[in-house]
């Protein structure tokens, strides 16, 4: 079971990793365990993989900062079903092989400290109250996710997603 | 015949060689593919041990600049540049800025990196400022720009554009961060995401009022902010004859910020959308006023500081940071009398670069103190303790606030 991480809007990427606590500030080994560090302190320690993060609008908005979605898939966050995304978290994140998922229905539908299941690859959630078909990201975003990461994408065909 | 197209179709159309619009996908050739201290060890790392490419693609289309601590403030960071620096000399790279020589933004357009009708690529979320001069910058994460330091290429979403037609002319006192504010608060901070925005009227403004406008339509969520130039300006301004918007483009809608009727604006904490003219928030006690940044470092923020500066002295609680956006914005505000205007007045000056915009160096915030920045954001924690707060507006706002020592509207003491 996976538990529900819920957020509101606007959470930027101060708050998901603030600048002081980067890679570049501390080290690779320890950064995403600042993860929402005055956010949410308990977050980081008490989260387990293959839990979700939800949230409402514009989720990642801020700095360019890649370290802010590592910093999740490092502790393990599966996917993460909000709202709406801010462009740069979202390529970052699907870069890094995130899945994320762009849907009001579901957001609304679920509560903080709520034990899910996840199948990732057909979008479906079932919940102690039944089952959520979650939005399918567009097709360029399932390719990527379907290799892995655009590292593995791009070593594997030698080209962009659409080219 | 193809689509009337806005600027960002065009450039964009341009960079992938054939014809595209909204919506459509399409990979580009990169002018300059842009990265900074802070992310450069990543992109290093992510280009050679996880795309395997030993080296860059075209060392003339990358520019690093060590902006963002500088210098290093601890071992972590100084190893980090250490590593930038063996980089740009294993692979040559001619662009390459070091401690003092200022902000990638301002750098990349006074040394002509950022090109007109280019795409520009930068690990940096501000990198819609190269839209003042023309080009289609846009931020990216350490993965994109390793793409692009490899492959010379990148890959997006050709956007939807706002219009946003400026109005009239700034009264005095107002500047082109007050514009920007008002229309973030208008829009939210969601309110272009995905999107480019397309200032109309702009060009009239200064190249530093444009930078400082581009620069904050990243607190919009947008791709890219663009300074449309008229037709009949491009060539005396060296610009190419193809860089104009067709009159009849199609715009996801149309905004207009009337210049002549605007106050000064102030962001209060902890977005940047939250805006309320400075009379609403005025007699806000401030610990701290920090004069900077790739938003408003440049010569004629600190000239506009130095107006209400010069001859006066900052209240005695207050320590008031500046830091040109460059070294070349430093000398000049030597050469002109502005930084003795603003010493005398009491200000400290920092080395060129960032400053404490990121909560890293230079000027971050304890529990409880209250930050008037003329950066680009506020959010929680961004500058320190999560429990400090951060007001952002223009430079003149900003000199006002420091003179009283608490929020204070710029007109009434110039």
């Amino acid at each position: 079971m996976a538990r529900v991480w819920k957020f509101g809007d606007d959470v930027d990427t101060d708050q998901i990793v603030p600048g002081r606590y980067a890679p570049y500030m501390t080290s690779e080994a320890e950064f995403f365990r600042y993860a929402f560090i005055e956010h949410r302190p308990e977050f980081a320690q008490n989260v387990r993989p293959g839990d979700i993060i939800v949230a409402g609008d514009n989720f990642g908005c801020g700095s360019s900062r890649e370290y802010a979605p590592l910093a999740l898939k490092k502790l393990g966050i599966a996917a993460i079903i909000a709202n709406s995304f801010a462009r740069i978290f979202f390529r970052n994140a699907i870069n890094l092989g995130i899945p994320l998922f762009e849907d009001r229905a579901a957001v609304s539908a679920l509560a903080d400290g709520e034990e899910v299941e996840l199948d990732v690859a057909n979008g479906l959630l079932r919940t102690a109250s039944g089952q959520i078909q979650l939005r399918k990201p567009p097709a360029f975003v399932q390719e990527i996710l379907a290799a892995g990461t655009i590292v593995d994408y791009l070593r594997r065909y030698g080209r962009f997603p659409g080219e | 015949m193809a689509e009337p197209k806005t600027l960002a179709e065009k450039i964009i159309s341009r960079a992938a060689g054939h014809e595209v619009t909204a919506g459509d996908l399409a990979v580009v050739r990169v002018g300059m593919a842009m990265s900074v201290d802070s992310i450069a060890p990543s992109v290093i790392k992510i280009m050679r041990e996880e795309l395997g490419v030993p080296h860059v693609a075209d060392p003339e289309r990358v520019a690093i600049f060590i902006d963002h601590v500088a210098p290093a403030c601890n071992v972590a960071t100084a190893e980090g540049q250490a590593v930038v620096r063996r980089f740009v000399l294993e692979e040559g790279i001619r662009h390459f800025y070091d401690v003092g020589r200022g902000i990638c933004h301002q750098v990349m357009v006074e040394e002509n990196l950022a090109r007109p009708g280019e795409v520009i690529v930068g690990s940096d979320s501000h990198s819609t400022s190269y839209g003042a001069i023309g080009a289609f910058g846009t931020g990216m994460g350490a993965t994109d720009v390793a793409i692009a330091f490899a492959t010379g290429r990148t890959w997006l979403k050709v956007p939807e554009t706002i219009r946003v037609q400026l109005v009239g002319d700034l009264p005095r006192g107002v500047m082109a961060k007050d514009a920007a504010l008002w229309l973030i608060g208008k829009l939210g901070i969601d309110g272009a995401t995905y999107k480019a925005v397309e200032f109309h009227g702009a060009h009239r403004l200064s190249l530093a009022s444009r930078l400082s406008l581009c620069c904050m339509t990243t607190e919009l969520g947008a791709k890219a902010g663009m300074v449309a130039f008229p037709r009949e300006e491009l060539e005396a301004r060296g610009l190419p004859a193809w860089l104009y918007p067709e009159p009849s483009a199609s715009y996801e809608q149309t905004v207009e910020i009337r210049l002549d009727e605007l106050e000064p604006q102030v962001a209060s904490p902890d977005d940047v959308d939250n805006v309320s003219p400075v009379s609403e928030v005025a007699g806000t006690r401030i610990d701290q006023v920090f004069i900077g940044t790739c938003t408003n470092g440049r010569l004629e923020d600190l000239q506009a500081a130095a107006s209400i500066l010069r001859g006066r002295r900052i209240a005695s609680h207050v320590r008031l940071i500046v830091i040109p956006a460059s070294g070349r914005v430093l000398k000049e505000a030597i050469a002109d009398g502005t930084m003795l205007a603003l010493l005398e007045a009491g200000a400290t000056i920092g080395t060129p670069g960032c400053g404490p915009c990121i909560g890293r160096h230079m000027g971050v915030l304890a529990a409880g103190e209250a930050c008037f920045s003329t950066g680009n954001r506020n959010f929680r924690g961004r500058m320190g303790s999560a429990d400090a707060a951060i007001y952002l507006g223009s430079p003149l706002t900003a000199a006002a606030t420091a003179v009283v020592g608490a929020i204070a509207d710029p007109r009434s003491l110039l």
